[in-house]
């Protein structure tokens, strides 16, 4: 029974923006989701909003909209495209929720859609928790005791059976999003109401606490026939009570019996029966209680997640793609094991070493959330890595994190053994309680002397992990006691590196540096070898060149091709805020662009969540941390002609001196420009050259040049570290009280690396331009307006393209100053340029538009899928070619592309995961994702952008106006007029209520958050009010304003925090009213071929 | 840590670290792809004569204890791993592997790269080796894996069968009990003691102790005997069926097994496993081959032919049935998916069916204990 013959056109929903929970995973499965049933003569439409993905090139799906993931647009997309089934598994909890809601509106019966992969009753079974328990229960399984409830009261009676701490999980929630534990009754009760607000069916599981259990991850498939099998498992180094998507993870499963894992195994096919997915990927989880080895079902997934991403990056067998197949009618034994060619996917993969996954979080963006991990998910981005041993992969996917640390311990950021060494008590405090810097602490706890089972007894992390640990820390003294390079013998070096140290921690245990390290164990024939992830630990040859590197005897990758180039991708590593899939996306375009010139791609990466470590996006693929030494010691065997470093964000571009330096062949951009861009005076010297301005703008290594710099440049400054992406560290300060504040905190961000600081310029119109050089041609690719003045983040605010209030003139000089700086700079491939553009009055007292500017980075930039996406140019393809060598002419590129319609970029914010933050736009990104709306009206455009964005702009109700400055009051005013000709009413604060009647304009009174109640927090609750523009006068969750900010995250109510943005608001209801949203394919929008991606 | 080395007869040496028992020894070198289980494994008997290379490379985790264990003692020749657990770490414990291997005399090896070794068993089949933790020289080494008796030709069954009879009582573990059967049998009400116990007779070429469990759990009087036992002392027993277990080595040197298997095909229900399953054959006519590296492991496809499901099954067999050389009687039931060799047989005229892999799993899935009720149900 091959695939059915009956469906046609397969709808397929994607995630949308990368959220906290919801990352590139789903690119990833939506990717291979489109060229497995592509493949197999479907017609796919594809709906995302997220326009950073390689799954939204026109290459990909047969119809693609970018277009907002509601169910409503779902349904013009159905009614336009009749398809015959949609596919709603591969799309994460989004996709999920999007079916059941079409399902429950009528709209697939009333089309004849089907949904395939999993239909709603088991989705329902699945998701809601109540049936779940009750379908364990039935085949007999046992899940927590607990139980769902409605209200507070219900969920005091259930507290009152199952006692403290209790665990409370809100119903249909991103990500377990406003789970948490509660160890007191007050705790409870905040808990409790948090999640019945948050769950969109106003439903809390309060449960016993199972804190302190080993907690495991099942991955299963299973197919129409009812052939089920279990892909890879996992076992949580932390144990229950952390998210596992907090958790650092291992594959496979450690420390369980044959007979304890098949009971689990067993158990996982029960469940994915009773819960009836029928084909495709489930993702079951575990907790083992350590002492009885009593089990439980925590949940289960019935679909493609995070862990089935990660569970095929540490297999090889790609669960995603065989999941679509098995949707439309294939048995799992009708397909092959792409790995092996001659086998079936019918098998459970079998691996010889040993992954583990470390989340990357990114609480130094949110200094004020609370950063325990608890059982709602936290971080941001994640790292795998592979080794022979735990030990190997473990310091592997540490070095892999890229916070600094180059293993467990012994390197820069080691505390041990300096005068900021932690004391036993503090050791013990920090190991309690599980934080994102656990793990270093797990290391000082053994060097203070505290055993595996006193540390097993604190953090109940199970003992064999600790062992390692504590093997590592042997190993460790063994080198400290040794002392020198010399001294080693070549056994122990051997050991050494087996066990995962890198060069740069044996450097400082063994008082040398990092390059002597590789020369001399070079020189003992102490090299890398890299071994084959082949889903079957060698039983059968494996035919797809998918690597890691391990320190034994024998290498398998293949020799270079004789007259085939070879081009080394650098990868962007873990996502984080700043870097994430925008970079991942860049780096796939490289390997697709070197596919069509013949030359040999070689990918570089450790993030499992992307497309590019998918083991067909390139020719080869090495699975290793991005570190200087990591990627040496892939060049000396893989020999490259070229390497790219200007497409993964900074991680690459980190690494790139050093590798110009060790005699790599980095192709595109020289080193020198790439620092040259960066170095203040050069690039002041350049731009006088030009003709361009720049603010005022001073650089600083001590605290002492700094004050002098700000003197002599004035207030407002920005003030920043080099060399550090996503503005962290970076704040606009007023005064001097600010600067001294800030200018300590950018030192210490800055490790060693001068501090920047600017003139600011306020109220200038920030514009974003990504261009692509030859080193003769110029081809501006894109040039965006920010919706949001300068000084809220690039990567956090809203942009547009083409610029929506620019004037022509202004526009040509900004693409002359761009290609003019180009030129200069000698770029070959993208550079993006920052601009500010601000209105000015000359000496003769004209006023006209003055083009400054601020910044430029010669690499790919955040912006460059949304602009292919905005223009229909690959962009980051052209780019690559122009790198290897063929010229914009070449390629037939001559003129910059001209869109027709608006795209609008808007970002997407992980606030509600972080209670209590103040989400006021600034200098520092905090954003996570992007959506994308596209019309032919700037209007239409950005209510798109907003609705996929999840602000939902409300069509009635009332508005809450608060502005800090006199002269945002009286923009304000006008704003109010237009609020008021749409029909809502408005509601203020005293102040801004006087300036409005001043006006005219009629606005209810509402008490400030200290004049008592009810004041606007009440009215949140209450629900009386649908929309808030609130700018902000000062930052800071402790400001009124800071938390009505926060408090408007917690009741879901958007909050406008900039008067731009409030502006295009406006704009965007008043077009709403006039046009109905409608959606078109963007193979519609550019009607002519676009070259395909894959 | 003292040394160890593992030298094949192609004049590859492997050095690494000595665990376990200290000495020297020799035999086929095979590998096992499990990466659970390396206890029921080690207790297997079917790998007498063998030295093991386990490809998951961390072993030992979870220490050892007495209720995983599938036979008396450890009969494989040696033990070879990437690395060996210090530590042993789950509640069912009782001690570490290396003490475990140590005790039974089982000379291991641990910090070779292990992947290199099955690489090379792929590519060149299986080989003669010598695993040895006091003769390190290289060309001594080599010598002695070139000298080593190879596997084929000799009768290992002899070495490993049980004295004596006995019968077997124990069942399954609550938790080796399989939790959902999706296939034939699965529907099967649990035996109840109401219905009458069916007698069996195993015999026992060094039989896996699951497999017992699995016939008493599915309502069977086993009595277990020795392999070398004749059809007339099977029978004598009066049982309602027989039951061939699996064994060690090369199929084609136990004559006496197959007379005995000759003797009742016909007379009884007959169910074989792995060397049952091969000894079956050459009772009916076909013949064995070697295979070029064998199968082993817990990931092994398998297909039922009858219903098409797909059972991922436990398997450790160096040997299979030739298909070429079947009789019109036999006919194929089952099919490895991975090569195409098979894996069940059914006899046309007579009540006998066998499968080449382990149903009994320990180590491995469980999607394959229906042939038990099957196995009962032949006898009904």
């Amino acid at each position: 029974m091959p695939r059915r013959d009956d469906l046609k056109t397969i709808l397929l929903i994607g995630s949308g923006p990368i959220v906290i929970g919801q990352a590139c995973e789903f690119d990833y499965s939506g990717t291979q989701a489109c060229k497995a049933l592509r493949e197999d003569g479907y017609r796919v439409v594809l709906v995302n909003s997220n326009p950073a993905t390689i799954m939204t090139d026109p290459g990909t799906a047969d119809r693609t909209y970018i277009e907002p993931l509601t169910w409503q647009t779902l349904e013009k997309v159905i009614e336009v495209e009749r398809p015959d089934a949609v596919l709603p598994t591969l799309g994460g909890q989004t996709a999920l929720n999007l079916a059941m809601e079409l399902e429950k509106h009528g709209v697939l019966k009333k089309h004849g859609v089907e949904m395939i992969g999993a239909k709603a009753e088991a989705i329902r079974r699945g998701e809601d928790r109540e049936i779940f328990k009750a379908t364990m229960l039935k085949i007999g399984l046992e899940t927590c005791r607990g139980q769902i409830v409605k209200s507070l009261i219900e969920a005091r009676e259930v507290l009152a059976e199952i006692g403290l701490p209790a665990v409370i999980r809100p119903s249909f929630t991103l990500g377990g999003s406003g789970s948490g534990i509660a160890y007191n009754r007050d705790e409870f009760d905040h808990k409790v109401q948090r999640g019945l607000d948050l769950s969109p069916v106003g439903q809390v599981l309060v449960e016993e606490s199972i804190l302190g259990w080993k907690e495991y991850e099942m991955e299963v498939m299973r197919d129409v026939d009812d052939n089920a099998v279990v892909i890879c498992s996992i076992e949580n180094f932390d144990p229950c009570g952390v998210h596992t998507g907090d958790s650092i993870t291992v594959a496979p499963a450690m420390t369980l019996t044959d007979k304890q894992y098949q009971r689990m195994r067993d158990a996982s096919f029960a469940v994915i029966r009773a819960i009836g997915v029928e084909t495709g990927g489930s993702n079951i989880q575990f907790a083992v209680d350590p002492l009885t080895g009593r089990m439980i079902v925590i949940e289960m997934n019935p679909r493609v997640s995070r862990s089935s991403a990660l569970a095929s990056k540490a297999t090889g067998f790609p669960i995603a793609k065989i999941a679509a197949k098995l949707a439309v009618g294939w048995r799992l034994h009708e397909l092959a094991n792409d790995i092996t060619r001659k086998t079936k996917a019918c098998f459970e993969p079998s691996i010889d070493y040993v992954v583990v996954k470390v989340p990357r979080f990114a609480f130094e963006k949110f200094p004020e959330a609370d950063n325990r991990l608890t059982t709602q998910m936290k971080s941001v981005g994640e790292t795998m890595a592979i080794g022979r041993t735990f030990k190997e992969a473990f310091q592997k996917a540490l070095r892999g994190l890229e916070v600094g640390s180059f293993g467990f311990g012994n390197d820069s950021k080691d505390l041990w053994g300096t005068a900021a060494e932690p004391s036993l008590d503090d050791i013990r405090a920090r190991i309690a309680t599980p934080d994102p810097d656990r793990v270093w602490y797990l290391r000082y706890a053994i060097k203070a002397g505290l055993s595996v089972d006193e540390i097993h007894e604190i953090t109940a992390i199970d003992r064999w992990f600790l062992d390692q640990l504590q093997q590592l820390v042997e190993i460790e003294s063994l080198l400290r006691t040794i002392g020198t390079l010399a001294a080693v013998d070549d056994g122990t070096l051997r050991m050494a590196k087996q066990a995962g140290f890198a060069d740069r921690q044996l450097a400082v245990m063994l008082d040398s540096t990092e390059l002597e390290v590789r020369a001399e164990r070079k020189r003992r024939g102490i090299i890398a070898t890299y071994k084959s992830v082949d889903t079957c630990a060698a039983e059968f040859e494996a035919q797809t060149p998918y690597f890691y590197s391990t320190w034994e005897h024998e290498d398998e990758t293949p020799p270079k091709e004789p007259g085939r180039k070879r081009v080394m991708i650098l990868g962007g590593g873990p996502n984080r805020i700043g870097q994430g899939i925008e970079f991942d996306y860049c780096c796939c375009h490289a390997s697709f662009a070197l596919r069509e010139m013949g030359i040999e791609s070689v990918m570089v990466n450790s993030n499992p969540e992307t497309v590019s470590t998918d083991y067909d996006t390139s020719d080869m693929l090495f699975f290793e941390p991005l570190t200087c030494e990591d990627v040496l010691n892939i060049a000396d065997r893989i020999e490259p002609d070229g390497v790219i470093v200007q497409l993964g964000g900074q991680t690459p571009l980190n690494l790139a001196r050093a590798l110009h330096a060790a005699g790599l062949p980095i192709i595109g951009t020289s080193v020198d420009t790439i620092e040259m861009a960066e170095d203040r005076e050069q690039f002041r010297e350049l731009l006088d050259r030009l003709g361009l301005k720049q603010p005022a703008s001073g650089i600083a290594r001590t605290l002492e040049q700094a004050r002098r710099e700000v003197a002599r440049i004035g207030f407002p400054s920005l003030v920043r570290p080099s060399f550090v992406l996503g503005g962290r560290a970076m704040e606009i300060c007023y005064d001097h009280v600010q600067f001294e504040r800030y200018v300590a905190e950018a030192f210490i961000v800055a490790q060693g690396q001068p501090v920047l600081i600017d003139r600011f310029l306020e109220d200038a119109i920030e514009v974003d331009v990504d261009c692509i050089c030859d080193g003769k041609d110029v081809i501006v690719a894109g040039v965006l307006e920010h919706i949001e003045e300068a000084g809220v983040h690039s990567g956090d605010s809203a942009c547009c393209i083409p610029p929506h209030s620019l004037s022509p003139e202004v526009i040509t000089g900004i693409k002359a100053a761009a290609t003019g700086l180009a030129k200069s700079l000698g770029v070959i491939g993208l550079m993006n340029v920052q601009f500010a553009v601000k209105k000015e009055t000359g000496v003769d007292g004209t006023s006209g538009q003055a083009i400054y500017v601020i910044e430029v980075n010669p690499r790919a930039s955040r912006t460059v899928p949304f602009v292919a996406k905005a223009t229909g140019m690959p962009v980051a393809k052209v780019a690559v070619k122009v790198m290897a060598g063929l010229s914009l002419a070449e390629q037939g590129i001559t003129a910059d592309p001209l869109p027709a319609h608006v795209s609008v970029k808007e970002s997407v914010f992980p606030f509600v995961k972080f209670a209590g933050v103040d989400i006021a736009l600034g200098p520092e990104m905090r954003s996570t994702g992007e959506v994308m709306g596209v019309s032919d009206r700037f209007s239409i455009a950005f209510a798109k952008s907003q609705i996929a964005a999840g602000i939902l702009l409300p069509e009635q109700g009332r508005i809450f106006l608060s502005v800090a400055s006199t002269q945002a009051k009286e923009a304000m005013v006008g704003l109010a007029r237009r609020l008021v000709t749409l029909g809502f009413e408005l509601i203020a604060t005293s102040g801004t209520a006087r300036t409005l009647t001043e006006a005219g304009i009629a606005v209810e009174v509402v008490k400030k958050l200290q004049e008592g109640h009810p004041n606007l927090i009440d009215h949140l609750i209450d629900g009386r009010v649908q929309l808030i523009f609130n700018t902000p006068r000062g930052k800071g969750a402790r400001t009124d304003e800071g938390r009505i900010r926060a408090a408007s995250v917690l009741y879901g109510v958007p909050c406008i925090t900039t008067l731009p943005a409030a502006e295009a608001c406006v704009l965007a209801m008043e077009g709403m009213r006039t046009e109905p949203l409608s959606v078109q394919a963007i193979q519609d929008r550019f009607p002519e071929p676009v070259a395909h991606s894959g | 840590m003292a040394r160890a080395a593992l030298a094949l007869e192609d004049g590859t040496v492997y050095f690494g670290e000595s665990f376990g028992a200290t000495g020297t020894t020799s035999g086929e070198v095979c590998f096992n792809t499990s990466m659970t289980g390396y206890q029921e494994i080690l207790t297997d008997p079917s790998y007498r004569g063998q030295i093991l290379c386990m490809t998951a490379p961390q072993i030992g985790n979870y220490g050892v204890n007495d209720a995983d264990v599938e036979s008396g003692g450890l009969q494989m020749a040696g033990y070879v791993v990437r690395e060996a657990s210090r530590l042993a770490s789950n509640f069912t414990s009782q001690g570490t592997l290396g003490e475990y291997l140590t005790k039974a005399g089982v000379i291991g090896i641990t910090g070779i790269d292990t992947r290199a070794l099955v690489r090379r068993l792929r590519i060149r089949g299986a080989m003669t080796g010598v695993l040895s933790s006091d003769m390190l020289d290289t060309a001594e080494l080599v010598a002695a894996a070139k000298a080593a008796p190879a596997l084929v030709g000799r009768d290992l069954v002899r070495e490993v069968m049980p004295d004596r009879p006995r019968a077997w009582t124990e069942v399954l573990d609550d938790l080796a009990r399989p939790l959902s059967q999706p296939f034939e049998g699965g529907d099967l009400p649990p035996p109840s003691p109401i219905t009458a116990p069916k007698n069996v007779v195993a015999l026992d070429y060094g039989m896996k102790w699951n497999i017992a469990r699995h016939l008493a759990s599915v309502g069977c009087n086993v009595t277990v005997l020795p392999g070398r036992a004749t059809a007339a002392e099977v029978l004598a027993y009066k049982p309602d069926g027989v039951f061939l277990s699996n064994g060690p080595g090369d199929p084609e040197m136990l004559g006496y097994c197959v007379e005995t298997v000759k003797g009742l095909v016909g007379k009884l229900p007959m169910f074989g496993i792995c060397l049952g399953h091969q000894l079956l054959a050459l009772a009916c006519g076909a013949k064995t081959f070697k295979l070029k590296f064998g199968h082993r492991g817990a990931n092994q496809p398998v297909m039922d032919l009858a219903t098409g499901k797909v059972e991922i099954t436990s398997q450790n067999h160096g040997f299979a049935v030739d298909e070429a050389s079947l009789p019109a009687e036999l006919e194929v039931t089952h099919r490895n998916l991975n090569d195409g060799t098979i894996e069940g047989l059914r006899h046309r005229l007579a009540n006998a069916a066998s499968v080449q892999y382990h149903p009994e799993a320990a180590a491995g899935p469980h999607d394959s204990a229906y042939l038990f009720a099957r196995f009962r149900q032949m006898m009904v």
